[in-house]
């Protein structure tokens, strides 16, 4: 088994980033990703996507282009359709190649950079076909230059505003745009106003994007309630209320969003602690100063270790790389200082987005007979008779219904279950905690399984 | 419906979804190629058969689950079209193992 200094999973940018700054500093890197390009979710298909699908994407996207080069040249081994499906104490780690088999290393620090997930969005039809997440049509704008010529997009959040002014751009504009910021938001977020104003270049563009949308003519609803998709084998409606009247779009295709959250499967598989943070509504695994967790050298950088956008994504790489360095006896004080600095400035916004954005009520405690778990197909009702059954917690719901025992492996559910049973017990959150997740992070076939030791490693220098 | 943005295929690659000859660009995933041909179903849900379709595209979901070349269970948002894959409509998803 092949062994190295620094394992990173995933190729974002705070994993590219990480790479960069630790082959730098003479540390030996491997790096998995299980997609079949460097780029992560914001620079996905940066080294490819042609001239007129970069107009319609934005600089913001195309800045990554630099960093994916730069990445390249750095050294480090990168395997690419490197899906990680297990890592043990002794940090040796497991990955199957798309279904080819599996290899294993090992390594001396762990970086868990693999981002973000969309957070579950349960309401009523989310599970019929058209409905799909905003992030969704984004991918298939960045990677294939698909577009969707009848979307109506629900929710709320920075991406899905990002998304419309993308399809507004590639003149495939969204059909309408249905809100579900609560009403008074603003006012609340105003208070987090003075210290994003240090961060003015995010507002501007924030600013910029939506009096873009606006004065394009796509219909906007705000303050959206009660919202459902109906449909009896596909998606055919969007039904809400809004302004005091209930309202009925006809489209085909339904786009949702309700914000990004850190992908946790990682640091739950090696069991990290992880706390919830009210402010973003998520669990965040927990970290020291230098983005380690609770457990000796396995680091989270990126929007794995709490939602802060790519350019943070990238300084917390680099931070947590110049951390392993120093560990190993370089010398790097001095730079992990300007890093820190720049890390701060950068999270201005973060407040201010978050009190603004937060996700929809309805979304995060659905009502009875909504779907929760898509696999096993459990509604909250269920969960809640569960608890009322006397099931304290997810894994117990998980044992009594199934609930997130599906191929996703409670991905698509946990957030929500956890929430309930919370709500439903008058718990807090944290205390509630999240499913226990065990190996393999991914359904496997068996001869992946079976590959295990008997094969020799295989590598693809770059 | 879904487009693409540039209207040629420029590397055309011939894939089969249910026995229908479906032409797409190279590069392009199984998930991504079948919506552009305007497929929406892929597979039937483990407990009252409904129909299901991509959600995420980033392997988050399983909603994406199809039958490629005889085998089941493959995630059509992670695999890349090639030429002469057979694609079939997912029957049923798979159940967990060792839990
Ligand atoms: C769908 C989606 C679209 C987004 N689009 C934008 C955007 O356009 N603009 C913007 O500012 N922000 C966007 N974001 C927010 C985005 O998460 C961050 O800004 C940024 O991409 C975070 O970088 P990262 O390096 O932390 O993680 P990511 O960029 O998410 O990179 C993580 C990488 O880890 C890989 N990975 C995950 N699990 C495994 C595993 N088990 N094995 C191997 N590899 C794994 C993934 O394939 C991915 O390539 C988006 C988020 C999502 C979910
Ligand atoms: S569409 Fe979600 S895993 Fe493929």
């Amino acid at each position: 088994m092949k062994s190295f200094d620094v394992a990173i999973i995933g190729a974002g940018p705070a994993g590219m980033a990480s790479a960069i700054e630790a082959t730098r500093n003479g540390l030996s890197v491997i790096v998995l990703d299980e997609q079949p390009a460097p780029g992560g979710q914001i620079y996905r298909a940066i080294e490819t996507v042609s001239d007129q699908r970069a107009a319609i994407l934005g600089t913001d996207y195309l800045a990554g282009r630099d960093l994916a080069a730069a990445f390249r040249n750095c050294g480090a081994t990168y395997v690419s359709g490197a899906t990680v499906w297990n890592i043990d104490n002794g940090l040796k780690i497991n990955y199957s190649r798309a279904g080819l088999g599996s290899d294993q290393i090992s390594a001396t620090s762990l970086v868990i950079a693999t981002g973000a997930i969309e957070r579950p969005t349960p309401m009523p039809g989310w599970t019929l076909p058209g409905v799909t997440t905003a992030g969704a049509l984004q991918i298939l704008l960045k990677a294939h230059g698909a577009v969707n010529d009848d979307v109506v997009l629900v929710g709320s959040g920075p991406l899905l505003y990002l998304v419309a002014t993308q399809m507004l751009t590639a003149r495939y504009a969204p059909r309408a745009i249905v809100e579900t910021t609560p009403a008074g938001r603003l006012i609340k977020a105003a208070r987090h106003l003075p210290r994003a104003l240090t961060a003015f270049s995010y507002l501007r563009k924030g600013l910029a994007m939506k009096r873009k949308l606006h004065k394009s003519g796509i219909p906007f609803y705000a303050n959206a309630r009660a919202v459902a998709i109906e449909g009896t084998t596909t998606a055919q409606a969007v039904i809400f209320q809004s302004g005091g009247k209930s309202h009925r779009i006809e489209t085909t295709a339904v786009a949702l969003h309700q914000g990004v959250i850190p992908n946790q499967q990682i640091t739950r598989l090696l069991r990290c602690e992880h706390d919830w943070n009210a402010n973003q509504h998520c669990f965040v695994p927990r970290l020291d100063a230098f983005f380690q967790t609770t457990v000796e050298n396995i680091y989270v950088a990126g929007d794995g270790a709490g939602i802060g956008g790519a350019v943070s994504a990238a300084l917390r790489g680099r931070l947590v790389a110049l951390r392993i360095a120093e560990k190993q006896g370089k010398d790097t004080i001095a730079r992990q200082n300007d890093v820190l600095k720049k890390l701060k400035a950068d999270q201005a916004i973060r407040p201010f987005l978050e009190t603004l954005y937060a996700p929809s009520p309805e979304n995060l405690l659905p009502a009875d007979d909504v779907m929760v778990c898509r696999c096993e197909e459990i509604t909250a009702g269920q969960i809640r008779h569960a608890v009322d059954l006397g099931a304290p917690g997810p894994n117990q719901v998980k044992s009594y219904l199934r609930c997130g025992m599906g191929p996703c492996q409670g991905r698509m559910c946990g957030p929500t279950v956890t929430q309930i049973i919370a709500d439903h017990r008058k718990k807090e959150v944290g205390e509630i905690d999240y499913y226990r997740i065990r190996p393999p992070l991914k359904p496997l076939a068996l001869a992946e399984l079976a590959a295990i030791e008997s094969e020799p490693t295989r590598h693809t220098p770059l | 419906m879904f487009k693409r943005v540039q209207t040629d295929i420029s590397n055309p690659v011939s894939i089969e979804f249910e026995g229908q000859k479906i032409d797409v660009e190279q590069g392009e995933t199984v998930a991504a190629a079948l919506m552009l041909a305007g497929k929406r179903k892929f597979q039937e849900s483990a407990v009252s058969h409904a129909g299901r379709g991509p959600f995420c595209l980033m392997g988050v979901c399983f909603e994406c689950l199809v039958e490629i070349n005889g085998t089941p269970n493959r995630q059509a948002c992670m695999i890349l079209a090639e030429d002469g894959m057979k694609i079939r409509i997912q029957k049923a998803a798979i159940e967990e193992t060792d839990r």
